[in-house]
């Protein structure tokens, strides 16, 4: 039951089998290699669109029951550990964009948040989030998704508890330190309110990651066809211990959203890459980027952003290896 | 009237800026809009997502992109 649900639901093997036979019909060999490319192409245009409107929309509900407010609420009632862990988990629900990271930053430290606290949700936001849950789950089964945030909110509990040991308070810029928090009043929604905000967010998210996903799946559809499996292996693979480390230094800097780089990961494993390293190069990409270390730039002081910079590179390393470690037992 | 746009300068604040100016001139109404990048001002209004909107000192909207119909409708 649950590998139906696998396959055909989140996998959608039907699609791949639709869409072949239709290009079958119209007189192209999707065996060969222009064939394969063009099949894989639509296919994972198709699947990654369904996918993506149907998980934005039901995320989108989820998260519009945890605005930021909300969020810096529930925080102030825990403390220790206990909170660093909370912050994680409300990472994943609360909607975030880099842009708003200072305003969120500036209310929770207003608030008294530690600043442990505030960066096991700024560390967590990004890498983990339902959307990839459910992602990861479609492309390479449960256990790997499960895996994955598990160890995605670990990285966050412990980098917010070692950056609050670090005693980097003095690292926060001034402007965000003494800034004042105002509670302001909380609208009521009603579940139009909330089916209209899903339905907005996924138009805007759609328009926005778009062109990601297209530029993704080319990418992905090129090294199906074309890279040849021995190259993968080799730099990628078995063949090289380091893969993880390289992957993830290049992920780093890059920025694209999570269903963009999701078809490159999925071609790199068909050819032979290492479970560790094309996860470890996707929380790379999705967790740093240049923008958003720019702006958090604004608020913080260089080596607290060495610091955050730093526990993340290095806590996806880690997973990486880990994932390379169990990768026969979760695929 | 006064309108006062809040965001860091990413797409979406950019979105809503041209909005709100978009309703001002549809909506006929006297207004200046106003669009404020500075992180304290914009902590100073207690709002922890952008972009939000501000008609006469009152939030009106925060972490959302209003369609320049949507604002009409909150300038009257």
């Amino acid at each position: 039951m649950w590998t139906m649900i696998q396959d055909q639901i989140l996998g959608m093997k039907w699609l791949h089998a639709l869409i072949g036979n239709m290009l079958q019909t119209l007189g192209l060999d999707v065996t060969g290699k222009l064939g394969g490319t063009i099949h894989f192409f639509i296919y994972d245009v198709i699947k990654i669109v369904l996918l993506l409107c149907t998980l934005i929309f039901l995320i989108s509900y989820i998260q519009s029951y945890f605005p930021p407010e909300r969020t810096r609420k529930i925080l102030g009632r825990f403390h220790g550990m206990g909170a660093n862990i909370i912050a994680a988990l409300l990472g994943t629900v609360t909607p975030f964009c880099s842009c708003s990271s200072i305003p969120l930053f500036i209310g929770f430290t207003g608030a008294g948040l530690p600043l442990g606290v505030t960066f096991s949700f700024l560390i967590s936001s990004p890498m983990v989030d339902l959307g990839s849950l459910v992602l990861l789950m479609s492309i390479f089964g449960g256990k790997v998704a499960i895996v994955y945030v598990v160890l995605g909110l670990v990285i966050a509990v412990g980098g917010g508890t070692l950056i609050e040991k670090m005693h980097l308070e003095n690292q926060v810029e001034d402007f965000i330190r003494n800034a004042k928090s105002i509670e302001i009043p909380q609208e009521e929604l009603k579940v139009k309110d909330r089916m209209k905000y899903s339905a907005d967010q996924v138009a805007g998210t759609f328009k926005k990651v778009f062109p990601y996903i297209l530029v993704g799946v080319g990418i992905g559809a090129f090294i199906h066809n074309w890279i040849p499996e021995d190259l993968v292996v080799r730099f990628l693979g078995n063949g090289n211990p380091f893969g993880v480390i390289f992957a993830t230094i290049a992920g780093v800097p890059m920025y694209a959203d999570i269903f963009g780089c999701i078809p490159i990961a999925e071609a790199l494993l068909a050819k032979g890459a290492k479970l560790g390293v094309v996860l470890s190069f996707m929380m790379g990409v999705t967790t740093l980027s240049l923008p958003s270390m720019i702006m958090l730039k604004k608020a913080i002081k260089p080596k607290l952003l060495g610091v955050f910079i730093g526990i993340c590179t290095v806590g996806i390393m880690l997973v990486g290896y880990l994932f390379n470690a169990i990768q026969y037992f979760v695929i | 009237m006064n309108v006062k746009v809040l965001g860091g300068g990413c797409s979406k604040c950019e979105t809503l800026l041209a909005n709100a100016k978009e309703a001002v001139a549809k909506a006929n109404v006297e207004a200046e809009v106003e669009y404020i990048t500075d992180f304290s001002v914009i902590a100073g209004y207690g709002i922890m997502s952008t972009p939000a909107l501000i008609i006469d000192e009152k939030i009106v909207s925060m972490g959302k992109v209003l369609k320049s119909s949507e604002i009409e409708k909150l300038l009257k």
